[in-house]
């Protein structure tokens, strides 16, 4: 699957050296750690961004043929805040955080200073193309980092234009774009790296770890799973169906890592839930959901067919209830529902990331736990109750990078919470500071003075001595006391 | 046929999948039992760390058995407050929604310590594990075979044996080890083997934590000051080389940096500090460690074979291969191209380089990978500055040695080939949890712009509220915005 790249040089080992060495001169000259340059580079950001929303909407029409609005909210807009929160909070996010000291080291002052980690890779998806590659690089233009940001080339039309913009706008000395793929991306990955941020799937996770293994770099993986939705009776189920449909045909046509994936609901309540479903779908997407401007497409022939494997296998194809169509030359595939797939399927054994939306039922509710549980942790759980009880179980059981409950995805959009998996979808996490943080070394600071040079810590050593340690270092000052007594008896 | 050690990590996994640690009440009764592991077994602690690497008592409690108690009794008393939910701030644009962030245990964690203290580095980690809900296998080092032994034979009787568990054996039972699925791994070691543990934490998508080593250098600024400052600085020194197991410490003093006016000084306060804590020459040689095998005392002669570096010694410089000991050894000005300069020393050998001003230290600290610590005994606030804002390192100490480690409120851990991740006082618990998001929202209100079908005024709509400009909202609401 070769990507159609503009005929450029070839980019290959010594290539890959190259672009290294040049933003590791850049970064040891001081240029991304100047407070002034973070600024500059993010407002560049925020003007790319507001001159060329045109560009970037038809960009990503060409690659997926996201719908306007999916382009200019869940993109634009989201990178344009995420840009603005960095330039509103980076004065705080440098500043140094005094730590406690104790009696152990008195007296001493202590503080956590955060600094760059160096020249870091940032390697994205497909699927949120101008999202994942600018998102994790506000986060290290606001960390004092050199980047190398390597777009998608299953995502072209996005990748040649941030490569151009970025030209344009930002300090190519120190972030640079190399588009390519698989050739130019192992290039990258066999260089020394301060830290790799990866957005994709498990199996290139484990390619990237294993790379950046060789030179001890820290990696941040950003996976996916089988994010799965509960739910329950006795809930607004119009207003539940919607928030699930505009979390997963809603969000680049199911192909997000946060997309609802499957559905769990139980026996009882499975018709209704299907019956919303039509009933929302047709109001959202017409009576031809092929036909519909408001849907992305599947990003390319391979993902279709593979699409159209889980959908197509024996067991699976008779269990649709909702949908099915395909129209192959505009790879589409419409709105699709399954009720009740057997559990040893393939689709309810890999990440869907597509139109399709299984509905396995169960008896009751709880049985959904250990159901999730069983699977691999996702990266993003969901429930749909007005039961307490169900919620603080939900919370307490299911283990998740993070969870929404009576609604979908929506905490991607909020900064404050960290955004990342946990074992099989990732490791890490970024947004708001916490984009700062994964790009920054906390480096501890200890400040110590002359006076105070307590005898005990050094040879020769006495009984006393372990006496006044013993006391010391259990904190208690009447045990210091007694023990400084009987020290100097001795 | 499942063998004993995958057996063990099954009951490990059906343990933690039972609810096994979760309760606040499990996590403390095993770190009490901890408490009380190590109180009644200072003895034979002490013991096992003479017969492995020949510490004394005072040592071994400052710096193992000290340690470990204050870790314990920290993390004891501030447990509910790590365990509880943290708020996340919610914009009104989500009203009503409540978000916050939540701790929850990665699952079943392998911890690999190091020989050197066989302790502290197998048991705070552990402490950490245990604090954040997890079960763990714990592999401490074979080069340590009297600590290891003691770990094997005694957590078992102290601590829940369906939830840690310790296992003996030597780099072959590592490497099994690193075959099998964790959700964890911590490991504090060499950066040759770091590699290989994240290469195979890498085949599971396991999240690692590498203690590893490095060069830490100390930069000597303050000879020129008042004596009793100078003398303080000597004592720092010599007791942040051979102080922490005769300079076997990933956070022991590597080499020193220092002007050449002042070295001589520098070598004449050492010298007397090191007569005075250690003894005359290596036959009167009394508390401090010895080297902990033939290996590594084979390898530490090496570094003294290169004619150029015996030539550099100023002090010391006797071995006694029978009693595993190497005396304090002071050289001055090693060739900067030689071994000794090169790897990490891990020993008795302390090499002083000179510059012609002590601002040069920066470029030469820079010149090596990031080391686990940089210390600097400096009064010059400037130099202070420069040396945090110009150099990287794990941590920074500022006119001390060591001390750091005993700080609770300080991350702990390395950059760049020193190794990555952090532990020490909450920084254990976060290091061993998942930080899970949560988001509460309500059926109500609902914002029809967020469904299709898509048109302007939805765009519009949207694109103010992801600006959280709300007058803006509510004028176009009003029919006073156009789309």
């Amino acid at each position: 699957m070769a990507s159609e790249v503009e005929k450029k040089a070839v980019f290959d080992i010594d290539s890959a050296k190259e672009v290294v060495q040049e933003l590791r001169a850049s970064f040891v000259a001081g240029k991304t750690k100047d407070y002034e340059w973070r600024r500059t580079q993010l407002k560049a950001m925020l003007k790319m961004m507001d001159e060329n929303e045109p560009q970037i909407v038809a960009a990503l029409r060409d690659d997926l043929s996201k719908p306007e609005l999916e382009s200019s909210i869940h993109e634009i807009a989201m990178l344009k805040n995420s840009c603005k929160l960095a330039l509103k909070k980076m004065k705080h996010w440098v500043m140094p955080e005094k730590a406690k000291t104790s009696l152990a080291t008195f007296p001493s002052s202590a503080e956590i200073v955060s600094e760059p980690l160096g020249v870091v890779l940032v390697i994205s998806a497909w699927n949120y193309p101008l999202l994942l590659s600018l998102d994790p690089v506000i986060g290290a233009i606001a960390a004092g980092n050199a980047i190398v940001l390597k777009p998608s080339e299953i995502s072209p039309a996005t990748a040649s234009l941030l490569a151009k913009l970025v030209a344009n706008y930002m300090d190519s000395s120190c972030i640079k774009v190399v588009e390519g793929a698989v050739p130019e991306t192992t290039a990258l990955l066999e260089q020394k790296w301060d830290k790799i941020m990866y957005t994709g799937n498990g199996r290139i996770g484990r390619i990237v770890m294993a790379a950046a293994a060789k030179h001890l770099t820290p990696v941040v993986l950003e996976l996916g799973g089988k994010c799965p939705v509960i739910v329950d009776s006795g809930i607004n189920l119009q207003v539940a169906t919607r928030r699930i449909i505009a979390g997963k045909w809603g969000c680049n046509n199911g192909q997000a890592c946060i997309s609802p994936d499957y559905i769990i609901t139980t026996k009882d309540y499975a018709v209704e839930l299907v019956d919303s479903f039509k009933c929302e779908l047709e109001r959202f997407y017409g009576k031809n959901p092929l036909e519909s401007k408001d849907l992305s497409r599947v990003v390319n022939s391979n993902h279709f067919a593979r699409l159209l494997k889980l959908l197509d296998e024996g067991k699976v194809s008779s269990k649709i209830v909702y949908g099915g169509e395909r129209d192959k030359s505009n790879l589409k595939i419409a709105p699709t529902i399954l009720l009740d797939v057997p559990q040893d399927s393939l689709i309810m054994n890999e990440e869907i990331f597509g139109p399709l939306l299984p509905i396995i039922t169960i008896d009751k509710v709880e049985d959904s736990f250990d159901l999730i549980n069983s699977g691999t942790k996702p990266l993003a759980a969901y429930m749909f109750t007005n039961n307490k009880k169900l919620k603080e179980k939900f919370v307490e059981k299911v283990s998740a990078g993070g969870l929404v409950i009576n609604d979908t995805t929506v905490h991607l959009a909020e900064p404050t919470l960290p955004f990342g998996g946990v074992g099989d979808s990732g490791m890490g996490a970024y947004h708001g500071k916490f984009s700062f943080d994964t790009f920054s070394h906390k480096k501890a600071v200890l400040y110590r003075s002359f006076a105070g040079d307590a005898p005990l810590r050094y040879p020769p050593y006495t009984n006393g001595k372990l006496r006044l340690l013993k006391a010391l270092l259990g904190g208690s000052i009447l045990g210091i006391i007694r023990a400084l007594m009987g020290w100097s008896k001795a | 046929m499942l063998s004993s050690m995958e057996k063990s990590i099954a009951e490990l996994r059906e343990t933690f999948k039972n609810g096994g640690t979760k309760s606040i009440s499990w996590r403390k009764s095993q770190l009490k039992a901890l408490l009380q592991l190590i109180n009644q077994n200072e003895d034979s602690i002490f013991k096992a760390l003479d017969q492995d690497l020949g510490k004394s008592p005072v040592e071994s409690y400052r710096d193992e058995v000290g340690v470990l108690k204050k870790s314990v009794t920290y993390t004891l008393s501030c447990l509910e407050k790590w365990v509880a939910p943290k708020k996340a701030e919610v914009p009104l644009l989500f009203f009503p929604a409540k978000a916050e962030v939540m701790p929850q245990p990665l699952g079943v964690v392998l911890i690999f310590s190091s020989w050197n203290f066989p302790f502290t580095l197998a048991l705070d980690p552990l402490i950490g594990a245990i604090s954040a809900g997890n079960t763990v296998l714990l592999k401490p080092s074979d080069l340590a075979p009297a600590c290891m032994s003691f770990l094997v034979e005694t957590i078992p009787k102290y601590l829940d044996n369906k939830a840690v568990k310790v296992l003996a054996g030597g780099a072959d039972i590592g490497e099994r080890l690193l075959q099998l699925k964790w959700d964890k791994i911590f490991f504090t070691g060499s950066p040759r083997v770091g590699r290989l543990v994240m290469a195979a934490a890498a085949k599971h998508l396991t999240p690692v934590t590498l203690e590893l080593g490095g060069k830490s250098p100390a930069i000597v600024d303050t000879l020129s000051t008042t004596p009793s400052k100078a003398k303080v600085t000597a004592k720092r020194i010599v007791g942040g080389k051979w102080g922490p197991c005769t300079g076997q410490a990933c956070i022991a003093i590597d080499y020193v940096l220092v002007e050449e006016k002042l070295a001589s000084t520098l070598i004449e306060l050492l010298k007397k500090t090191i007569k005075r804590f250690y003894g005359e020459n290596i036959k009167s040689l009394k508390n401090i460690s010895r080297i902990v095998n033939k290996h590594q005392f084979q390898r530490l002669v090496n570094l003294l074979k290169d004619p150029n570096v015996a030539d550099s010694i100023v002090y010391g410089g006797s071995v006694d291969e029978e009693k595993l000991v190497i005396e304090p050894t002071i050289l001055l000005d090693p060739p900067l191209d030689s071994e000794i300069m090169s790897e990490e020393i891990f020993g008795p050998l302390l090499p002083i380089i000179t510059l012609k001003n002590i601002e040069e230290s920066i470029d030469f600290i820079n010149s090596k990978s990031n080391p686990l610590v940089i210390y600097a005994f400096t009064e010059d606030d400037t130099f202070k500055k420069r040396i945090l804002s110009e150099t990287s390192s794990g941590t920074v100490t500022f006119n001390d040695s060591m001390v750091q480690f005993l700080c609770d409120s300080l991350p702990f851990g390395g950059v760049g080939q020193s190794g990555f991740g952090r532990y020490h006082g909450k920084y254990s618990f976060d290091t061993f949890s998942h930080e899970k998001s949560i988001m509460h929202r309500g059926f109500y209100p609902e914002i029809e712009p967020r469904y299709p079908p898509w048109t302007d005024f939805k765009l519009l709509f949207l694109k103010l509220a992801y600006q959280f400009d709300y007058f803006g909202l509510i004028l176009l609401l009003l029919g006073f915005k156009r789309s």
